[in-house]
């Protein structure tokens, strides 16, 4: 597409998707999966374990490169064949683990600085500034000393959120961010989320924490086999009477958590 | 026999046996240092590397494991250096000293099993840590130089305490193609002196204290560089 498509069609997506396939281990993980995020919006994936969400956030980054289908970035395609345009693109796109993925030989603050400096070829002090206000961001700035050893769960996905958003990506992809966490901690990790949909940034988050996401994204998308088989505002497929498959799949899984009916009373999900 | 003549034979010749130190000292530290700068890139290439450059050091690890020391010695000294050094433009570069064999020859040995240390600690890291490189824009070099290699050297000390040990003992073999160190300075005098055993003994006690301190210095290192909050039992 050309800047000047562009130009005129001012909804073009921020991140699209086309078509994704990927196979592994003999498995076809991903089956013909489109998808599109605008600017600003919040999508949430669900479905059930296997189902290929993990899959598809890696390969919307070529973490995992995908066998089939293309990736777009602003209507802009990336080339997942070149090295330099994939660490620019990648650059952009900033992702979060479920299990961290902190560097455990940096501190907080050098996790939030090292690639700035290595990057984005930063000055030492520049990064440092950007990356003490990053840990302020997420509530962590007189953990900046502490090693990843020495966080809790929670605190650890706080400081690599505040790695990716040092980056200053224009999409954050979210890999079940609170599924490693215990209980008490959850919280503090959806809040910043929370401020980071207020925000307006564009995110795409697989996660089981239904009422939370409910309240919070533009649409869900329901993934079974490697395929999308359900989207929808959480309005259209959790509220009352809704036959939907993600309505029974959250509540399935809202019993197994034990807040059954909190997830699909849904008090103040997002029309 | 008689152990105040043999104590005193040992001590006569305690200054030139220690000596030899000088020259064990120069072949472990050439040979670790020649071991670590070819090992690291050949652990690297055998992990990440495309298989051509996967089999090249296949082959390399093969061939310095399993061919004896003594006859890589010969092979080098006798052979191959001595041939090189009657190559016009090497002429001058002193390939022909037994000294510089046996450093290439334990160094490139070494190299071999220190690859393979490094590449057990680049293995037993967790996937993650070059994903989250990767996903911050990090070339695989960037990752590997800042965030691969930094945990996986710390983690290869213990394996590396072993190789020095090993090569410590390893470099006694240099005396058989002429390095006077502290092996070839034992046999001279033990002959001169008669007194064999004293004098087998004191080497042996020269190597101990060799070994135990540059892995005490080792383990100096490792407690050094630890990562916060881990202990030697791993993390707290
Ligand atoms: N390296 C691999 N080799 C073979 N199969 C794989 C590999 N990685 C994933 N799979 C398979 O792909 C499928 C999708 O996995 P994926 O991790 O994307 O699921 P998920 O939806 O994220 O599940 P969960 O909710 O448990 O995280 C699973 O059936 C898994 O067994
Ligand atoms: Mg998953």
């Amino acid at each position: 597409m050309s800047a000047i498509d562009i130009e005129k069609n001012g909804d073009v997506p921020m991140l699209e998707a086309v078509n994704l396939v990927k196979t592994l281990g003999g498995n076809r993980v991903l089956d013909g999966v489109s998808l599109a995020l605008p600017k600003g919006c919040v999508k949430v994936l669900i479905g059930p374990s296997g189902a290929g969400k993990s899959t598809l956030l890696q390969c919307l980054n070529f973490l995992l490169p995908p066998d089939a289908g293309h990736i777009s970035l602003e209507g802009r395609r990336v080339n997942g064949g070149s090295k330099r345009e994939l660490c620019a693109f990648r650059q952009k796109v900033g992702m979060i683990f479920q299990d961290f993925n902190l560097f455990d030989h940096l501190s907080a603050l050098e996790n939030v600085r090292v690639a700035l400096i290595k990057v984005k070829g930063m000055s030492k002090l520049e990064a440092t500034e950007r990356a003490l206000a990053e840990l302020a961001r997420v509530g962590l700035k007189d953990k900046a000393t502490l090693y990843p050893a020495n966080l809790s769960g929670g605190q650890k996905q706080r400081v690599a959120i505040a790695r990716a958003l040092a980056m200053d990506p224009k999409v954050m992809l979210l890999d079940e961010p609170t599924s490693a966490l215990d209980p008490e901690l959850i919280g503090e990790v959806l809040a910043v989320i929370r401020d980071l949909a207020q925000l307006g940034m564009t995110m795409i988050m697989a996660t089981h924490q239904i009422s939370f996401s409910a309240s919070l994204a533009d649409e869900f998308l329901f993934m079974d086999k490697g395929r999308i088989v359900e989207q929808g505002s959480p309005a259209e497929l959790l509220g009352r009477g809704s036959q939907s498959r993600t309505q029974s799949f959250c509540a399935k899984i809202s019993e197994l958590t034990g807040v059954a009916g909190e997830a699909c009373e849904l008090g103040d999900i997002k029309a | 026999m008689d152990f105040a003549v043999a104590f005193d034979a040992a001590r006569e010749a305690l200054p030139y046996m220690l000596g030899g130190v000088i020259w064990t000292v120069g072949l472990i530290v050439g040979a670790m240092l020649l071991g670590l700068f070819l090992g690291v890139p050949l652990a690297v290439m055998q992990v990440y590397g495309p298989w051509p450059a996967r089999k090249l050091v296949n082959t390399h690890v093969w061939l310095f494991r399993g061919i004896p020391i003594l006859v890589q010695m010969y092979i080098f000294y006798f052979g191959l250096l001595s041939w090189l050094s009657q190559v016009p433009l090497l002429e001058n570069l002193g390939l022909d000293s037994p000294f510089v064999a046996a450093v290439l020859v334990l160094g490139l040995t070494s190299s071999a099993y220190q690859s393979q240390i490094f590449r057990g600690a680049i293995q037993s890291l967790p996937a993650g840590q070059l994903k989250a490189a990767r996903a911050l824009g990090m070339s695989d070099a960037q990752a590997i130089r800042s965030i691969i290699l930094p945990q996986a050297l710390r983690l290869s000390i213990p394996g590396w305490s072993n190789e020095y040990s090993i090569l410590l003992k390893d470099s006694a073999l240099a005396f058989s193609i002429g390095v006077v160190e502290i092996m070839a300075r034992m046999r001279s005098v033990a002959s001169a002196t008669h007194e064999p055993v004293s004098m087998t003994f004191l080497a042996g006690i020269i190597f101990f204290v060799l070994t135990w301190v540059g892995v005490k210095a080792l383990n100096m290192l490792e407690n050094k560089v630890r990562i916060a909050g881990y202990t030697r039992q791993g993390a707290v």
